[in-house]
């Protein structure tokens, strides 16, 4: 009885179960296809300004300055404009980010005031770039009385991207194992002592690979220089930090959409994404290489 | 006692420099408000806030933020429709589907997106985009299949529909709120994607166990095992996505058309909030009434992603005490 029972259900069962691996394969397949298309259109992106910068870039090209109302020469001035911007960012924010990571994981003690720093972070890292932007304006460029200068770019992007280098500061710090701290303590150093000579430079190569990478958010932003640093055109490299500099990526704004030149200038334009991808994917490149190595290389 | 008095005063130091976020946030905060006040106070915040009308360099001027708020949430809805299925899925092929060696690959690129230039996706945007909806999508929709759809002759079908295709899928220009939204979604996806995943790895691994000793195929325990266990990491993922594409200013600025109205389909122009900031600030007379309306969206936009930190920090710690009490 059960014999026959089993064997007039062992089609459906059959088909149900292929039925249900029909099901599997197919949204498996879904999330494989869904799930690519960040990188597709990041590969599409690349592939295209590639493809349309490589004949540009020459050494002429970031060597020389703009000519000819900008339809002609090279980008170099807005190559250093963005060097300078970053380097002049990250000498501000790296002392300021590293410190606050150092209070966060060895000084705070749990409790309102550490909440209200961690909750301060995290928003600021939710502030939109044109926000910041707006607050570098009324305080570097209006307050402080800067005016639109490379100090007052390079601090509003520090301002932007602190709650990054926290962060990422705070995770190398936090994976120094405890028994290296105690190692010291236990040989009778101080607690900064020990921060000093055994945390710090254990986790250096950590907040240097964070560096790196905001290095690298930091020259792709537009938005936060616009009213602060960006020149549409300046004559020669900036003489001080008070001085306007041009930029890459304001570069790359102005050319496709405020000059009269918009058709003319297509191919400066080209190169100009091409550089500043390069540079900015570069680094990128770098820090998640190095960060790679780092976790396997660690011994403990 | 004088290395106490050292390793005191270093403890002062550095709490004190810890303090340096709070007191920026609370700065941002109050420059913000005080060079905004004056808008909402010499107009009144409902009219700014509901006025239909950004007309600033009219003369009378008029502050009517409310085509502008539309534009930011019309781009935001668009683009949320693509990115919060697209990122939590790459978050999904990611953190169960791929075989290690993809992963290895798909998690950095997605990275690299993360940190790849706005301004430089507003520009495909431009140059690439644009031109292929306004030239070669628009043809296609609005002629050619009306054209189709008439030739059958079947009822509906050959009117009504013909009719929706005619009308309502023509575009006039490519730099529009799906254009923008498209561009913007590039820009949400590795957002949402790298906290989704975080989400889905912090999945105990006994719950996937259990669910395919009971005989669940992998699909299975993914949809109803591992996304529902990790439903408040997601929702973490999806409003932190939203407030990226809510702030975003160099894509809308480049290809969202501009046009400070209230978008009322997909195909039309819109000028969202960061948009309007990024291109008047420079035109707008220092400490006129245009500056103060332009710090005035800049503290709407503040006021919105600092809400939406503030919910997404409220719903991760949520999550954190279900976690511990293991209640599914």
């Amino acid at each position: 009885m059960t014999e026959t029972f089993r064997d007039a259900r062992a089609p459906i069962d059959a088909l149900r179960k292929r039925g249900r691996n029909l099901t599997e394969s197919f949204f498996l397949s879904l999330i494989r296809l869904l799930g690519s298309v960040g990188a597709l259109i990041l590969f599409a992106i690349l592939f295209f300004v590639a493809y349309n910068g490589i004949h540009i870039l020459s050494w002429e090209f970031i060597t020389q300055p703009p000519l000819d109302a900008m339809t002609k020469g090279g980008i170099f001035p807005v190559i250093v404009g963005t060097v300078l911007l970053t380097m002049l960012c990250m000498i501000v924010v790296m002392p300021i980010g590293v410190t606050t990571a150092i209070f966060l994981s060895e000084y705070a003690k749990p409790g309102l005031l550490l909440k209200i720093v961690m909750m301060s972070i995290y928003t600021l890292a939710g502030v939109p770039s044109v926000v910041f932007g707006l607050f570098g304006l009324a305080v570097f460029v209006v307050t402080l009385n800067f005016g639109m200068s490379l100090l007052a770019g390079s601090l509003t992007l520090a301002i932007m991207v602190l709650p990054y280098i926290i962060s990422t500061s705070e995770e190398a710090l936090k994976a120094v194992p405890y028994s290296f701290k105690e190692a010291s303590l236990a040989c009778g150093a101080t607690k900064w002592q020990t921060i000093r000579k055994v945390i710090l430079p254990t986790a250096l190569p950590g907040i240097l690979t964070g560096a790196i990478l905001g290095t690298a958010k930091v020259s792709g932003e537009t938005a936060p220089i616009m009213f602060t640093a960006a020149a549409f055109f300046t004559t020669g490299l900036p003489r001080s930090v008070f001085e306007p500099v041009m930029a890459l990526p304001y570069h790359i704004y102005v050319l496709a959409t405020a000059g009269t030149h918009i058709e003319e200038t297509r191919p400066i334009q080209y190169g100009t994404a091409l550089t500043l991808i390069v540079l900015v994917l570069g680094m990128n490149l770098l820090g998640i290489i190095l960060r790679s190595r780092q976790r396997k290389k660690r011994a403990w | 006692m004088r290395w106490q008095t050292k390793e005191k005063a270093v403890e002062r130091i550095v709490s004190a420099v810890g303090l340096f976020s709070v007191i920026v946030l609370l700065l941002i905060g109050f420059f913000l408000f005080k060079e905004a006040f004056f808008i909402f106070y010499k107009i009144g915040v409902m009219k700014v806030l509901f006025g239909m009308a950004w007309y600033p360099t009219y003369e009378p001027p008029e502050f009517g933020m409310f085509p502008l708020i539309m534009g930011t949430v019309a781009v935001t809805i668009l683009t949320s429709l693509l990115a919060i299925p697209l990122g939590i899925a790459t978050a999904v092929y990611i953190a169960e589907v791929a075989h290690h060696r993809v992963k290895e690959i798909l998690k950095p690129v997605i990275e690299m997106l993360a940190s790849f230039p706005s301004v430089v996706l507003g520009f495909f945007g431009m140059v690439v985009v644009a031109p292929i909806l306004s030239n070669w999508l628009s043809p296609i929709l609005s002629e050619h299949i009306p054209e189709l759809l008439r030739s059958t002759g079947i009822p509906l079908l050959s009117t009504t529909v013909a009719d929706f295709f005619y009308d309502k899928l023509f575009i006039a220009s490519g730099l529009n709120i799906s254009t923008a939204a498209l561009m913007l979604t590039a820009r949400a996806i590795p957002v949402i994607s790298s906290i989704a995943e975080d989400a889905l790895t912090a999945v105990p691994r006994t719950y996937r166990e259990a669910s395919y000793s009971l005989g669940a195929g992998k699909w299975d325990t993914i949809w109803r095992v591992v996304i529902p266990s990790s439903v408040s990491g997601l929702s973490v993922a999806v409003i932190l996505g939203i407030g990226t594409i809510v702030g975003e200013t160099m894509i809308v600025l480049m290809v969202a058309g501009g046009a400070a109205v209230i978008p009322y389909w997909i195909f039309d122009a819109a000028r969202p909030m960061p948009a309007a900031i990024a291109a008047e600030m420079a035109e707008a007379p220092f400490r006129s009434l245009h500056y103060h309306a332009l710090f005035g969206i800049g503290a709407i936009l503040f006021l919105i992603t600092f809400g939406l930190s503030l919910l997404s920090d409220f719903i991760s710690k949520k999550y954190r005490s279900v976690r511990i009490g293991e209640k599914i």
